[in-house]
């Protein structure tokens, strides 16, 4: 077969070249109408997803932002960006967390977290932002907290909490204080984190009241600023309340107090910068032993996929009932559009194999229509496969389910599933998740859903999520209806059996797209399907810090 | 051994000694080895691993790096001479080439290459130079050297001479006492001037008269003799563009002057010069290194005058690691870039360093010869421009930009060369340090500069990318470059550059204070911290928790500072200064941090003071503490004395600052425009 090198700049060139078998060749057909029309319907998703970050970024609005400035404080962002190494990269995570959920808009939950390296030790930031409702916790906020607690903790990635926080939202104290996964879950991984050698730095760079005060109380080490940074459990006109004491914020929790007087901080900071520089300072000094710190961020050589990642974004269609062949992805994504296909010609539903991200091993796992017996098998045996390896997995999901009917129940499809969810569901590797396209019924959970605790998990834009399709969940709904209306001898118009249908579809579109489930934590975030090698190569090089463990697992149904 | 006595008895010379270093040591080894010659470089402590030492086939330590004990040190060089076994010493030019005891010496011994021992004592004796060439015909500098110093015999000896006259005692330098008197009238005031003044200054007021040259030349002509009795003239060259009577400029042949006086100035010289020239070289198609061999060889020339072609121009630039707003005063420290010109058969570099090596105090700074040949001088001047702004130095300061507007001065493209020059075109050859309008335009060259070192300055890794990664948004960083500005003496400034990555390979970048036309940028990475755009090279040199860019743009250089590694390291020092906030004393006022004994006062009150200066020591539980001022300013209110006890609090000094303590950190905010840089993959 030849390939032009006119479509394929990247591929090496001379009649010597030796193309070896693991390279995939490209199948997507540029010229196509299905090319310009996914692409075009992918375009305008992406300009919608950029136009709602574009209005996360702003933070809590110009005055809030004004406000902030004034006090000679920066912006979350902003002061991450001084921590991290200066020109590096950093991995924020669910950006679009609280969009249209509450009454009024809460920007990215109000609190920005993600990764990024400081003095090459990749660590986790917290940073609360004090322009969009005075840093306080809803609901989101502590599950957006939470989130990137439970990502620090799987990957032993030291925590940098940039405290700058009214405390918990009181009007919705029931949802923010009294359950398991509540504010109080904070410190208590806080607390787990540290006894498990997962530092924990707090940066006092504004207030920290009430129950925000054991952010930095429960921290390893912590810093404040002098005149911005305060730190007390009940405020001045809390104080004056209770005892008739009138002092001023400063006198009552302020850097002075705490580095000279309470020890409830350990570093003085002149100004926020200086507290910046000392907490770049800080991750500078820790010695994470067993941890392999810095040195394997640099990554050995490795090649640039031959075809162009920009068109990740025409590949997926836009009628999510068309298929497309998950191949076209992976050699988007792979060093050197390299892959090397494990069981290729048993179960091909589900397309499993070798490749490298930046020069780090994968094991990668996509759906290429409905799961079968064979399939499900091939994917468990491939999942055991890296996990006796240490092999980091990736699920590129898309997928509809498990094949139904009488011969698939016949042939044990659920006891096939079964054996595939009882592999990802133990396997001690990480793995990372991508859906692309839909993620339906069980084939969410043999692919790695939520509910399997993955390292990380993205959205494409296009991506939608639910139990079932709407419209098949319209058609077993209104079966059921139409049986109960039967039953009371009702009789249901044809007119209002389409009605019915239709708003159950509708429902089901709202929840199943992307943004419902971004906005919900359901995930760690939207992605431009081009940046979706970046982002893999990211969080497997997160993923990848901490030592390996040996996997186990229960009982699998023979 | 026995080879090489046969060698020596055969009077072949089969090696050679090199008693010199740098560029001219290199460049007698390239013809040597050309000639199957074998060499042997010697040098002293200080340049042990120096190219000349790397480039000879054998090196002879001779001593440590002050030169009178190594490089001058000639019985030791004899004896490396014969410890090796080589036939001949070159002596090079300077150090030694000029002693004519060395040239005795190394006559006696049988090792010679160069002029005549008897040559070159004849030419180091002034006025016995002086006598020869008179005798030879070649015009002289008219003017009286007796002894009598009668003020009326001056006087006539002044209008025999004819004015301009230039008065110049016998002895001292520096310009001391001399006078140049442009009529009669003047004469009497100023010889007595010039009396009174040589007294005080040099104790001996005895004065000599010389016709005052308004544009003096300084043209040298290469002689070259062999043992058979020959000599020819190699045509002449100009040297006249010097600055502290050392040449920077030489062309060969000299412009602006007839072909009669170029023979007859040619046939004038008769006593040998020294070692080869790399202008003269150029003009006659010849090595005259590789005569010397041939003639200490005893072979005869292999030209006869009739035949020496003068073919095209030459010139020859001389790039010296030296501080040019400061007086050419030479320059030390390293090299950290070092890419000269590509040479081919018209363009020569002559260089004795490399990349990584250091320049040092113990001898002439001078890093290289560039020669270029032309058809013309026309040709030959474009040339030379073209390769000066491609001839890359980083490290130190260098003459190349004072040399390339010295080669675009109209008054130096038409040949108007004369040992004044510099001192004439000052004002068109030097960056006033008060012109405003120069001063931005040097400003803004730099921060297009530091708008391509922002562009440029990446790692390439994963979570080192450039751009860097940001999910659905484009990052934007903020660089702070510390730009040394040059052509301002010893002065830097911080240029914060703030550069979002935009998709495509696409930057915004903002800096302070100007505006850019759009920019396409093409980077290539030539080696690990080489960068080449489109018409510019970016060098990256990381060096203790700096890095440093420097960058090529066209004919222009700058040079950036980048902090890296230490944090914001003189906050985090204020942070452990006596902490002067209690509200209760004024800004800058120092307490002492715990109760103690004040053991020494090191500085009196008002004195100026640097940040982090040292004060006073205090005594408290056995240990000293020094206390320190937490800034730059002048020291007041000092109310302590040796010998005081203080308690914790006491306040012991203040530091009034002289100027606004200036925090670059602050500066970050403020950005007024941006250009769009497009850098292709």
């Amino acid at each position: 077969r030849s390939i032009s090198r006119r479509c394929y700049p990247n591929l090496p060139a001379g009649p010597n070249r030796c193309l070896c078998t693991s390279v995939l060749l490209d199948t997507l057909d540029r010229s196509s109408e299905s090319f310009a029309r996914n692409s075009d319907a992918m375009e305008s998703l992406i300009s919608q997803l950029h136009s709602h970050i574009e209005q996360v970024m702003k933070g809590g609005g110009p005055e809030a932002v004004k406000r902030n400035r004034s006090r000679n404080k920066l912006l979350p962002r902003e002061r991450i960006d001084r921590l991290i190494d200066p020109g590096s990269s950093f991995l924020e995570l669910s950006q679009l967390a609280g969009h249209e959920l509450y009454d009024d808009p809460l920007p990215s939950g109000g609190i920005i977290t993600g990764i990024g390296p400081v003095h090459g030790n990749l660590c986790m930031f917290v940073a609360n932002d004090p322009t969009v409702k005075g840093g306080t916790y809803y609901p989101i906020t502590i599950k957006k907290h939470l989130r990137a607690q439970e990502i620090a903790a799987q990957c032993r990635l030291p925590c940098l909490y940039l405290v700058d926080s009214g405390g918990a939202f009181l009007p919705k104290q029931a949802e923010v204080f009294p359950d398991k996964e509540n504010f109080g879950r904070i410190f208590y991984n806080q607390a787990v984190m540290s006894a498990e050698g997962i530092p924990q730095i707090a940066l006092v760079l504004g207030s920290c009241t009430a129950g925000g005060a054991y952010i930095p109380a429960m921290a390893d080490e912590s810093v404040m600023v002098k005149g911005n940074g305060t730190i007390f459990l009940a405020g001045p006109p809390l104080v004056k309340a209770a005892t008739g004491e009138e002092v001023s914020a400063e006198d009552l929790g302020g850097a002075s107090v705490h580095c000279r007087t309470s020890g409830v901080s350990d570093y003085f900071a002149q100004d926020e910068l200086h507290a910046l520089a000392i907490g770049r300072n800080i991750i500078k000094n820790l010695h994470m032993a067993g941890n392999m710190g810095g040195q394997h961020l640099r990554m050995s050589d490795f090649k640039e996929p031959l075809y162009d990642v920009a068109e990740l974004r025409a590949i997926a269609p836009t009628d999510l009932k068309q298929s497309f062949d998950i191949r076209s992805i992976i050699s988007r994504i792979a060093d050197g559009s390299e892959f090397d296909e494990f069981k290729k010609l048993y179960g091909t539903t589900l397309v499993t194999g070798f490749a490298r991200i930046f020069g780090q091993p994968v094991g990668i796992i996509g759906n290429n229509g409905i799961l079968f017996n064979e399939s499900a098998l091939k994917g468990a045996h491939f999942i055991e496969l890296c996990a006796q390896r240490n092999i980091p997995l990736i699920f590129l999901q898309n997928i509809t389910g498990f094949m139904v009917g009488s011969k698939s129940e016949a042939n044990g499809i659920a006891k096939s599933g079964a054996k595939m969810v009882m592999a990802v569901s133990c396997a001690k590797v990480p793995k990372i998740t991508v859906v692309v396209g839909g993620s339906f019924g069980a084939g969410n959970y043999a692919m790695c859903g939520r509910a399997y605790s993955p390292n990380f998990m993205f959205f494409w834009p296009n991506a939608r999520i639910s139990v079932m399709g709407g419209a098949q969940a319209a058609g077993v709904l209104a079966q059921i209806e139409r049986a109960n209306r039967k039953k009371a001898g009702i009789q249901w118009s044809k007119e209002d059996e389409e009605k019915f249908k239709a708003g159950v579809v509708e429902a089901y579109e709202q929840e199943g797209s992307a943004y419902y489930s971004t906005a919900r934590l359901w995930d760690d975030g939207v992605i431009d399907p081009a940046d979706t090698r970046k982002v893999l190569g990211l969080c497997i090089a997160a993923s990848t810090k901490c030592k390996p463990e040996s996997t186990r697992y229960g009982v699998f149904r023979m | 051994s026995a080879r090489d006595s046969v060698g020596r008895a055969s009077g072949r010379i089969e090696k050679i000694l090199i008693a010199n270093r740098g560029e001219i040591a290199c460049r007698i080894i390239r013809t040597a080895k050309r000639l199957g010659i074998r060499t042997v470089a010697v040098y002293s402590d200080a340049d042990e691993s120096s190219l000349h030492v790397k480039s000879a086939d054998e090196a002879v330590r001779i001593g440590p790096p002050p030169a009178r004990l190594s490089y001058l040190s000639a019985s030791t060089i004899i004896e490396a001479a014969s410890r090796t076994g080589a036939q001949a010493i070159h002596p090079g030019y300077g150090f030694l080439s000029e002693s004519s005891e060395f040239a005795q010496l190394c006559e006696d011994e049988g090792f010679i290459i160069g002029p005549p021992a008897s040559a070159i004592r004849d030419m180091g004796d002034k006025s016995a130079s002086k006598r020869i060439m008179g005798a030879a015909g070649v015009p002289l500098v008219p003017g009286y050297h007796g002894d009598e110093q009668d003020i009326d015999l001056m006087k006539l000896e002044a209008d025999r001479i004819g004015y301009p006259v230039l008065i110049k005692p016998t002895h001292g330098g520096g310009g001391k006492g001399m006078r140049i008197v442009q009529s009669p009238n003047d004469f009497a005031d100023a010889f007595v001037g010039a009396q009174r003044e040589a007294a005080a200054s040099f104790g001996i007021n005895t004065i000599l008269l010389e016709k005052y040259i308004t544009k003096p030349r300084h043209i040298e002509v290469q002689i070259f003799g062999d043992k058979h009795g020959s000599v020819i003239h190699l045509n002449e060259r100009d040297c006249s563009v010097q600055r502290r009577h050392q040449k920077i400029i030489e062309e060969a042949p000299a412009p602006n002057i007839s072909n009669d006086f170029r023979s007859h100035l040619g046939k004038a010289a008769v006593s040998a010069a020294k070692v080869e020239h790399p202008v003269t070289e150029m003009i006659v198609g010849q090595d005259l290194v590789e005569w010397q061999i041939r003639v200490a060889n005893g072979e005869p020339l292999p030209v006869s005058q009739s035949d020496v072609p003068l073919s095209g121009h030459a010139f020859e630039a001389r790039i010296y690691a030296e501080n040019v707003p400061k007086g050419f005063l030479p320059a030390t420290g390293i090299l950290h870039h070092y890419r000269p010109v590509q040479v081919s058969s018209e363009v020569r570099v002559e260089t004795g360093v490399e990349q990584g090596d250091t320049v040092s105090m113990h001898y002439d700074p001078m890093i290289a010869k560039l020669v270029v040949w032309g058809e013309d001088r026309t040709g030959a001047l474009i040339k030379m421009k073209d390769c000066l702004s491609k001839f890359q130095v980083a490290g130190l300061p260098t003459n190349i930009d004072f040399l390339l507007k010295l080669s675009n001065h109209g008054a130096f493209e038409n040949g108007e060369v004369e040992t004044h020059f510099i001192d004439l075109h000052k004002d068109n050859l030097f960056i006033d340090p008060n012109d405003q309008l120069s001063k931005q335009q040097v400003y803004n060259a730099a921060i297009h500069g530091a708008a391509i070192a922002a562009a440029c300055v990446c790692k390439l890794s994963l979570w080192y990318a450039n751009p860097p990664f940001r999910v659905n948004y484009s990052a934007k960083r903020t660089m702070e470059l510390e730009w040394e500005d040059e052509s301002s003496k010893g002065s830097s400034k911080f240029v914060p550059v703030h550069i979002t990555c935009l998709a495509k390979g696409k930057y915004l970048i903002e800096v302070g204070g100007s505006s850019f036309p759009d920019l396409k940028l093409n980077v290539v990475h030539l080696r690990d911290h080489d960068l080449e755009l489109l018409n510019m090279v970016v060098s990256l040199v990381f060096l203790d928790q700096m890095e440093h860019i420097h960058i090529w743009h066209g004919s222009s250089h700058h040079h950036f500072k980048q902090r890296k590694g230490l944090d914001l390291a003189d906050i985090n020092e204020s942070y452990q200064k006596p902490a002067p906030e209690a509200s209760s004393h004024p800004p800058g006022t120092v307490v002492a941090p715990m109760a103690g004994l004040v053991v020494k006062v090191l500085v009196q009150d008002g004195a100026k003071v640097v940040e982090g200066q040292p004060i006073l020591v205090l005594e408290a539980m056995k240990m000293e503490h020094v206390v320190k001022a937490p800034s730059a300013g002048c020291i007041s209110r000092l109310r302590v004395s040796a010998g005081q006890q203080v308690s914790d609090g006491t306040v012991l000094f203040a530091v009034k600052l002289i100027e606004s303590f200036y925090q670059h950190r602050h500066f970050l905010l403020h950005y007024d425009t941006s250009i769009t840089l497009e850098q292709d993959e």
